[in-house]
């Protein structure tokens, strides 16, 4: 009687204990879905910021030296390996919003036909690297507490995936955007 | 004939670029000429006559470093004006390949533009995107100068077609006259150096070797260095009972340096190499100092194979102790090499360089009409 409650009971704690293990792994694994897909949206709108710097740079709209110290940003940015490219991406930043920032920037770039849905085009680009690189460090944060959980680390369950890095880049949008 | 001159980077700051327009600028003056030159400047900069703003140079990124460029709508806005009243013969742009002044000059004037090259670089990224970009604007300039062979072979590489060569000039008149620093003046056994202490290529360490050979039988001889650097570094490569017998300077100020090349006996570059034309070597001409100079291709060449200074085998510190020794020994030796020097820096004076300037100036005002502002660009 009492040996079969026991194995009863035992039986149970190892279903419960199996469920539980399981569900933080499936947890984990989600956790490290969204953060891929929360990489490859951060990495989207990178290329795109880049790439529409360079149609900027391209378009004849703005004088050759402004041109030309965009192109080469975006250039850098869009090149650079992994270990450069948070590096490279700020300086990115950085002449955005000297580019941008200069006086009566608009009204000129108004003047041309193309101008205003090019600017709009970089004013979302640019809140695009705000927003993904956000979204992606927020998933970042929560799977790093994941994974450093002790069950999750005694057992493994996070498998061969690495631990996941924080990307940190001065992303802060020209004035001329901000303000809007 | 009137001439307008672009400066790309920030006049009040020193730089190589801006004290190549200062000495151009000024040695057409003295030629008779009318010059303007157009920079960035501070609002509060003191300007020289001759010099224009084009407003403020702003920070950016570019090619690997932060660096101050005029760029932009309102910048472009001044050139043009500039040009606009100042009815040039000619334009002279310098570093056009540079995202800044002299780049927006070349696109909003037409008519006879010389461009100076100035910088050179093994291999730049930024250029490898520019080039197509510049092509247009770069297609308007009429005559092309390099001031050294690096920037030459880095024209070719990246832009493609070729250029003159015009060597940076040395105003020799700046120092021709100086009072020797207090406690110092060629004693018979001074021996002067000047550049970088903590940079390899200076080649300090082979002096201070060959120093160490010297000081023991010579207990006259003083060593001079001028320049940036960690004193201790250096200390540490010299025997401590010589220590009293160094002195160094530091960064020194425009006229102490004029002041130390009149306190030395024997003025030494040991060199190893990287130097495409010598500017300290023609300073130190122009001041008349007996020179000893490692025998790398630049070096013999402004000293004529060893005419207007002694040469000694590159890195060799016995080789420059010997030398070394052979002027220190014969004050009618130091007395030749000081008039050769001279005479032969005579040929990198800005008066000589800048009438070389005018030359292509000359060729290319030809059969032009004057400089105008170009409305399609």
């Amino acid at each position: 009687m009492t040996t079969t409650v026991l194995i009863l009971v035992v039986g149970v704690l190892v279903v419960l204990t199996a469920v539980y293990i399981s569900w933080r792994a499936g947890r984990l694994d989600r956790l490290h879905i969204r953060l891929e897909t929360a990489h490859a949206a951060l990495d989207a709108s990178l290329l795109r910021r880049a790439a529409v710097c360079l149609e900027l740079a391209g378009s004849r709209l703005l004088d050759p030296a402004t041109s030309l110290v965009l192109a080469a940003s975006a250039h850098e940015a869009r090149t650079a390996g992994p270990d450069e490219r948070e590096h490279a991406e700020s300086d990115l930043s950085g002449t955005l919003r000297a580019v941008v920032d200069q006086e009566r920037f608009r009204e000129k770039l108004a003047e041309h036909p193309a101008g205003p849905a090019l600017l709009e085009e970089l004013d979302a680009a640019v809140a695009k690297v705000v927003y993904s690189r956000r979204f992606y460090n927020n998933a970042v944060d929560v799977t790093r507490t994941a994974q450093r959980r002790w069950l999750a680390r005694s057992l493994r369950l996070a498998g061969h995936t690495e631990y996941p890095r924080f990307f940190e880049i001065d992303d802060a949008p020209p004035a001329a955007f901000a303000a809007e | 004939m009137r001439i307008g001159i672009v400066c790309p980077y920030t006049w009040e700051v020193p730089g190589g670029v801006q004290a190549h327009v200062r000495d151009l600028a000024e040695a057409l003056i003295a030629d008779g000429h009318y010059v303007s030159v157009i920079a960035p400047a501070g609002e509060d900069a003191p300007l020289e006559q001759y010099v224009v703003s084009a407003g403020r140079a702003v920070p950016v990124p570019y090619n690997g470093s932060v660096a101050r460029l005029a760029f932009g709508f309102l910048s472009a806005g001044r050139v043009r004006k500039w040009i606009r009243e100042g009815r040039f013969d000619v334009l002279h742009v310098h570093e056009p390949a540079v995202p800044s002044l002299g780049l927006i000059a070349c696109w909003v004037a037409r008519g006879p533009i010389v461009a100076t090259f100035h910088a050179s670089y093994e291999r730049s990224r930024a250029m490898s995107v520019a080039a197509p970009m510049l092509q247009s604007a770069l297609e308007k300039i009429t005559g092309r100068i390099a001031v050294s062979d690096a920037a030459r072979k880095t024209l070719v590489e990246h832009l493609g077609g070729d250029a003159v060569l015009i060597p940076n000039g040395v105003t020799v008149a700046r120092y021709t006259d100086a009072e020797p620093l207090p406690g110092w003046g060629p004693d018979g056994g001074v021996v002067g150096f000047l550049g970088r202490m903590d940079e390899p290529r200076k080649g300090l360490p082979v002096l201070l070797s060959a120093f160490e050979i010297l000081a023991e039988d010579r207990p006259g001889l003083r060593l001079l260095i001028a320049g940036p650097g960690d004193a201790a570094d250096v200390l540490e490569r010299v025997p401590k009972r010589f220590h009293d017998r160094v002195r160094l300077l530091g960064m020194v100020s425009e006229a102490d340096k004029v002041r130390a090349y009149h306190s030395v006996d024997v003025f030494c570059a040991p060199n190893l190499g990287g130097e495409s034309f010598g500017i300290v070597l023609t300073e130190a001409m122009s001041a008349g100092a007996p020179i000893l100079a490692s025998d790398i291709p630049a070096f013999r060449r402004v000293l004529g194979d060893g005419q207007a200074g002694a040469l000694f085998e590159t890195g060799n510190p016995e080789a420059l102790a010997e030398e070394a020794a052979r002027l220190l020994d014969d004050p009618a030796l130091r007395a030749k090499l000081s008039d050769e020097a001279r005479h032969a820096v005579r040929k990198y004076d800005w008066s000589t360089v800048a009438r070389d300037v005018l030359r292509v100036y000359e060729t290319v005002t030809d059969a032009a009409a004057g400089v105008v502002e170009d409305d399609a660009p």
